[in-house]
């Protein structure tokens, strides 16, 4: 009890006294983190509206895949992109394999279908709202789609932020694919489990409290974003 | 059918003239009339709920659609604005098929105000922007007409259900429409709200825009009313000038309906 203690103490020292090994590694965290979810909210809300408002055989299947895909295990994106980068895979030759931009694509992969299964469920639901008074209004396509997404901006700021606290959480696919290494490819939760490993649980109990601050931060601000919006009338 | 559109058409010119000839933006109904429904049938479900339906508008005015419930008056306004294709049959308004073209000089309101999330304001600058720049004198002198002024900053799904309806009709008039569809506007509101909106409503008629008007309210009817279309289980069951249908209905069942007696 009294190490566990001890190590709480230490852990607060560390991250109030702003340790240089300790900040490096959260920065990188948000990096690829913050990067990863930038790459899938570009790909996942454009997939997701199209799915959303258009309709062509096989959509059915394409909205049971993005529904199956929210549950990727993260070792097996991991092991995926591993086999893909490696020096005898497709995209060796890029030497991206244990790289920040290796575990970018990983986070990407893990996010993405999160991304684009809850934004085509916001952006269908609510163009459902509006589809009499836009076709009624003879709006194009493209001043639909447009209005769709803006009008439906709160939610899909709750999506993103979904998305981010997936990524940021992550450990097996970047661990796999990035390889943990110190000052290179080191995050938040390849540290944790790296430090707990070695018994040095104040680093391990540091990180993770900034971690859950992290968490607790996107989660507030999700709150704050519903509740101005329910203030509002907009959601 | 003649007869009821040579009746009105005497009785609306000279209410619209005067008013019609100080309007910048003269509009002309004229241009889309007339309306002519021919064996029009929609079927859902295994259920024919307009059933070979025919019908000709050619007067200007306020046509009123009237009927008990599900005789079928929402869902033939939507087959007359092209919102949804017929079963079989065909809708020509001036012997045009209700495409986008006719749709743009066109607007609807509907039964529940479908108001974008955003302000009073801008749910107006969002349909003046499809037909070019927002004049922003003529968007405030719009949301002056319906009383909204004070509000055009208020998000419009805070606004109360009268307020929310005088939106979606300011809405609807921005957009410079031949023909103004209106799917009960008033259900459910306060009488000084129906009084607006039939207000707002006369206004546009007298400025020469068509006005159909779906309403189970025997009092608005003769209110508002030049003629009435009388439908029962999908088709037409009396199609008159106002005061012939109010006064010496011919069907049945339009005499058991004024008399308040159920009709199925």
């Amino acid at each position: 009890m009294q190490d566990f203690a001890e190590a709480f103490r230490l852990a607060f020292s560390l991250v109030l006294s702003g340790d240089a090994d300790l900040f490096e590694i959260i920065w990188l965290s948000l990096q690829v983190s913050l990067t990863a979810l930038l790459i899938s909210c570009v790909i996942g809300f454009g997939l997701g509206t199209v799915v959303a408002l258009s309709r062509f055989p096989g959509r059915g299947g394409v909205i049971v895949l993005f529904n199956t895909l929210m549950g990727l295990p993260p070792v097996v994106v991991g092991l995926l992109v591993y086999l893909a980068l490696s020096r005898a895979g497709p995209l060796g030759v890029l030497g991206l394999l244990y790289t920040p931009a290796a575990m970018i694509i990983a986070q990407s992969i893990l996010i993405t279908p999160i991304i684009a299964a809850l934004s085509r469920q916001i952006v269908e639901d609510l163009f459902c709202e509006y589809d009499e008074l836009f076709r009624s209004l003879t709006v194009p396509l493209h001043t639909a789609m447009a209005a769709v997404l803006w009008d439906a901006r709160y939610s899909l700021i709750t999506v993103a932020l979904a998305g981010f606290g997936r990524a940021i959480a992550e450990v097996g696919a970047v661990m796999i694919v990035g390889g943990n290494i110190d000052h290179l490819t080191r995050v938040m939760t390849t540290a944790i489990a790296l430090e707990t490993s070695k018994g040095d649980l104040s680093l391990a109990l540091a990180l993770g409290i900034v971690l859950l601050a992290i968490s607790m931060t996107v989660n507030a601000l999700g709150l704050s974003l519903r509740s101005t919006a329910g203030r509002q009338a907009y959601a | 059918m003649h007869d009821v559109a040579l009746k009105l058409s005497g009785r609306i010119a000279d209410a619209a003239s005067s008013d019609a000839a100080t309007d910048a933006a003269v509009l002309n109904a004229a241009a889309l009339l007339p309306l002519v429904v021919r064996n029009l049938s929609f079927r859902a479900g295994g259920r024919s709920l307009i059933d070979a339906l025919d019908l000709e508008i050619t007067a200007p005015g306020v046509t009123t659609v009237m009927g008990p419930n599900g005789a079928g008056k929402s869902l033939l306004l939507r087959l007359l604005h092209g919102l949804i294709p017929p079963s079989a049959g065909e809708v020509l308004w001036a012997g045009m098929p209700p495409d986008r073209e006719v749709q743009k000089q066109q607007a609807m309101v509907f039964q529940k105000p479908v108001l974008l999330r955003r302000s009073v304001a801008d749910n107006m600058d969002f349909v003046m922007k499809l037909a070019g720049a927002p004049d922003v004198e003529r968007r405030d002198s719009l949301l002056q007409e319906v009383g909204l002024l004070p509000l055009s900053a208020q998000p419009a799904r805070l606004l109360s259900g009268g307020e929310q309806q005088r939106l979606s009709l300011a809405r609807a008039l921005a957009t410079n429409p031949q023909v103004l569809l209106l799917d009960e506007p008033t259900a459910s509101l306060d009488p000084a709200s129906v009084m607006t909106i039939e207000r707002i409503v006369k206004d546009a008629s007298g400025r020469g825009i068509k006005i159909i008007f779906v309403t189970h309210d025997l009092a608005q009817a003769k209110r508002i009313a030049d003629e009435v279309v009388f439908l029962h289980q999908g088709r037409v069951a009396e199609h008159a000038p106002a005061a012939d249908f109010f006064e010496r209905p011919t069907s049945s069942v339009a005499c058991d309906y004024l008399a308040g007696r159920i009709v199925l």
